[in-house]
């Protein structure tokens, strides 16, 4: 094993666990959800899992997923796996399938109907390699959304805008009444995800795919794009004075007023519930920034790592079913703020955004998202060019565009 | 005691119990230093993803890595970071040791007070150094609050200086250590000379910088190795105060490495990166190496 050493001593640090009960067959599942709202809603998994007559072992991994990736990754490749894991539906674990090391759902699949069943199909698409399906879509999460503080908008004499345009027209406002326009925390990924936003409200749907499907450089460098990174120097000058790193810390500026508003994923609206706002009253949102109403089709799905015994391979299999059931789907999106992967549940419990997203989802108005279209490589590339964007004004729109055409020419 | 001397054992066999009990060590000091380094040089010039792979590219990587614009910004930042932390580290640890040697009361009480922040990890320094430094909540509120309105001192969110931000912490978390080798070796310090210098009517400073200091030769360099190393491997301390930002205007090397590798699933070009740390590293310390130890041999 090329890994071995590494991973050996990776996986005897993660590997504690405690022991459960006996009777059932125990299965660890990994995540990264450990902030208040996403543990409520992987109890609510675990408590469907355990009335199959199995026992969850929670693996929480804290740190988000960047930090838990790399442990998982060593943990399946070192030969330690667990039962379950999570990953973003997507490239990431693309290797791993390659590789032979997660287990083939199709048969499943195909006994229980996922093809019919999920929705929308891209999300399942995204699962399948070579035409076997490898992992449970659990929900979607979009990141196109404006959130907006009604009492910043209040403060400085303005109309709550309906678009980024409005929205950047009232810069000037916000910012004489001592409010930062647009919270965007220092970690790479916000600004990277902000101007993927962008693209995708200003350009379009169709520019998006034909910069980060078909990885069009000449394209990247054109006109069109020109537009999108106009807007991208109207945002990194509204976000001038955020100083805050966390998504959460930026999204807590727009819930108190500090901040105008903020370009994040559906994820943030957990924050506002907290903080116990209403939506519509306390905060506004806009989905695909009010000029594209759109929804990625990003989000979490569970990998299932080949194992050799027998009752923990059954066990997968019964999670699998949980997953998707819809009791499950349905008590598990809520509290976690995500939209369900199946169509024929009830949603009454959602708040309006939940609904203008769900309603978007209805009318099939979806794109695949970066997780699903790029390389990590690339989007790591693509967030230091944009943190650098974002953070230094010397950094001119020409350059930027050009060195953003770069990456995408040599984009995998 | 016998008379006759036994034929003399083999070279070989000398010891033995000795030579066995270190064949682990050896091992692993061949296998997981030495192989390893061998390893990751070797897959460094391949197209490696997220699994090790071995599909020769030749020195794309390193194409690569010498045209990304955040690869020459940590360089830069290590070299601006490198030198100023190695010469303020041993010139305040040394003034600081100087003074502590001056027979003064509660020695003890300073000692500790010095080397306190050295117990605290890189993370913690950071995390702290992060609010000191935060404009809303640090120093420069505090001073605003005492009425210089216009005081302004925000380096952790100011692209150009971040870097001095980082070397404020990593200062006064390892000036305390610098300091405590640097009082042992004044320590080391025969009476006896101070004594001789005084008769002859040499002032202190002249005595420390013409006596003391070349008498401590050994403690430097002890000290220079401890600080260089800390140096090139700087990371935590980076992630913990501004995570490479703003921007990348903070980034270090091995941060570098470490994202690519497991963030970005690019085995290859972290290897490339890591390689260029060892190179580094070897061109600083093989030559010194080959006049310390090239010299004693001699000598």
């Amino acid at each position: 094993m090329r890994y071995c050493l590494t991973t050996a001593a990776l996986a005897a640090g993660v590997a504690f666990m405690t022991a459960a009960a006996a009777s059932a067959t125990d299965l660890e599942v990994t995540h990264w959800w450990t902030s208040g709202g996403e543990a409520a809603a992987v109890g609510e998994l675990a408590k469907a899992f355990d009335a199959t007559g199995n026992h969850w072992v929670d693996g929480a991994i804290a740190g988000s997923g960047g930090t838990a990736r790399p442990i998982m990754i060593s943990r399946i490749t070192g030969g330690d796996p667990m039962g379950a894991t999570q990953f973003n539906h997507g490239r990431q674990a693309e290797e791993l399938v390659q590789a032979g090391l997660m287990r083939d759902l199709t048969d499943i699949a195909t006994k229980e109907k996922w093809t019919e069943i999920v929705r929308p199909k891209s999300l399942l698409d995204s699962c399948t390699i070579d035409g076997k399906i490898y992992c449970v879509p659990v929900n979607i999460h979009s990141w196109q959304w404006l959130w907006l503080s009604n009492e910043a908008f209040e403060k400085a004499g303005v109309a709550v805008p309906k678009d980024w345009n409005e929205f950047v027209a009232a810069a000037p406002a916000l910012e004489k009444a001592g409010i930062v326009p647009l919270a965007v925390g220092g970690q790479p990924w916000q600004a990277s995800g902000a101007f993927d936003v962008l693209l995708a409200a200003v350009g379009g749907k169709d520019t998006f795919l034909k910069v980060y499907q078909d990885k069009d450089a000449a394209f990247a460098a054109g006109p069109e794009i020109g537009k999108v990174f106009k807007a991208a120097d109207d945002a990194r000058k509204m976000s001038k004075g955020t100083n805050v790193q966390d998504w959460n810390q930026a999204t807590n500026m727009v819930i108190t007023g500090k901040a105008g508003g903020q370009i994040m994923g559906d994820w943030a609206q957990g924050e506002f519930q907290v903080a116990g706002k209403v939506a519509g009253k306390d905060y506004s949102c806009l989905p695909g920034l009010g000029l594209n109403p759109m929804i990625a089709t990003g989000g979490d799905a569970f990998y299932f790592p080949l194992l050799k015994d027998e009752a923990k391979s059954k066990a997968q299999e019964a999670l699998a079913t949980t997953l998707l059931d819809p009791k499950t789907q349905v008590a598990f999106n809520l509290k976690k703020g995500s939209l369900p992967v199946r169509g024929d549940v009830d949603l009454n419990a959602a708040n309006d955004c939940m609904k203008k997203g769900l309603d978007i989802l209805a009318k099939g108005n979806v794109m695949p998202w970066t997780d699903q279209l790029m390389s990590q490589d690339t989007q790591k590339q693509k967030e230091d060019l944009f943190s650098e964007f974002f953070s230094n004004q010397g950094l001119t729109v020409e350059d930027a565009q050009k060195r953003f055409a770069d990456i995408v020419s040599s984009a995998d | 005691m016998s008379e006759t001397y036994p034929k003399r054992p083999s070279q070989l066999f000398r010891n033995l119990s000795a030579k066995i009990a270190s064949v682990p060590m050896i091992l692993t000091a061949v296998v997981v230093f030495a192989g390893g380094t061998a390893w990751t040089v070797l897959y460094s010039f391949t197209n490696s993803k997220l699994l090790p792979r071995f599909s020769f590219v030749g020195l794309d990587q390193y194409y690569r890595l010498w045209a990304a614009p955040r690869w020459g910004v940590a360089v830069e930042n290590l070299a601006i970071y490198g030198v100023l932390s190695l010469i303020f580290s041993l010139a305040i640890g040394f003034l600081l040791a100087a003074l502590l040697d001056q027979k003064i009361r509660f020695e003890d009480t300073f000692r500790t007070i010095f080397l306190y922040p050295f117990a605290l990890s890189f993370i913690v320094t950071g995390l702290v150094w992060q609010w000191l430094l935060n404009p809303d909540f640090g120093v420069q509120a505090v001073v605003r609050g005492l009425g210089w309105e216009s005081f302004t001192f925000n380096p952790l969110y100011d692209a150009s200086i971040v870097i001095y931000g980082i070397l404020i912490a990593a200062l006064w978390q390892g000036t305390g250590l610098v300091m405590c080798l640097m009082l042992a070796g004044l320590r080391g310090i025969d009476e006896d000379i101070w004594k001789a210098a005084r008769v002859d009517g040499i002032p202190m400073w002249k005595t420390y910088l013409f006596i003391v200091i070349p008498m401590m030769r050994p403690v430097f360099i002890t000290t220079i190795v401890i600080i260089a190393s800390g140096i090139i491997k700087v990371y935590d301390l980076v992630v913990a105060q501004t995570s490479g930002g703003p921007g990348i205007a903070s980034e270090v090397p091995a941060k570098y490495v470490y994202d690519y590798m497991f963030f970005a699933q690019n085995l290859g070009q972290g290897f490339a990166a890591s390689t260029m740390m060892l190179l580094s590293v070897i061109i600083v310390v093989v030559p010194w190496a080959y006049l310390e130890f090239g010299r004693a041999r001699r000598g």
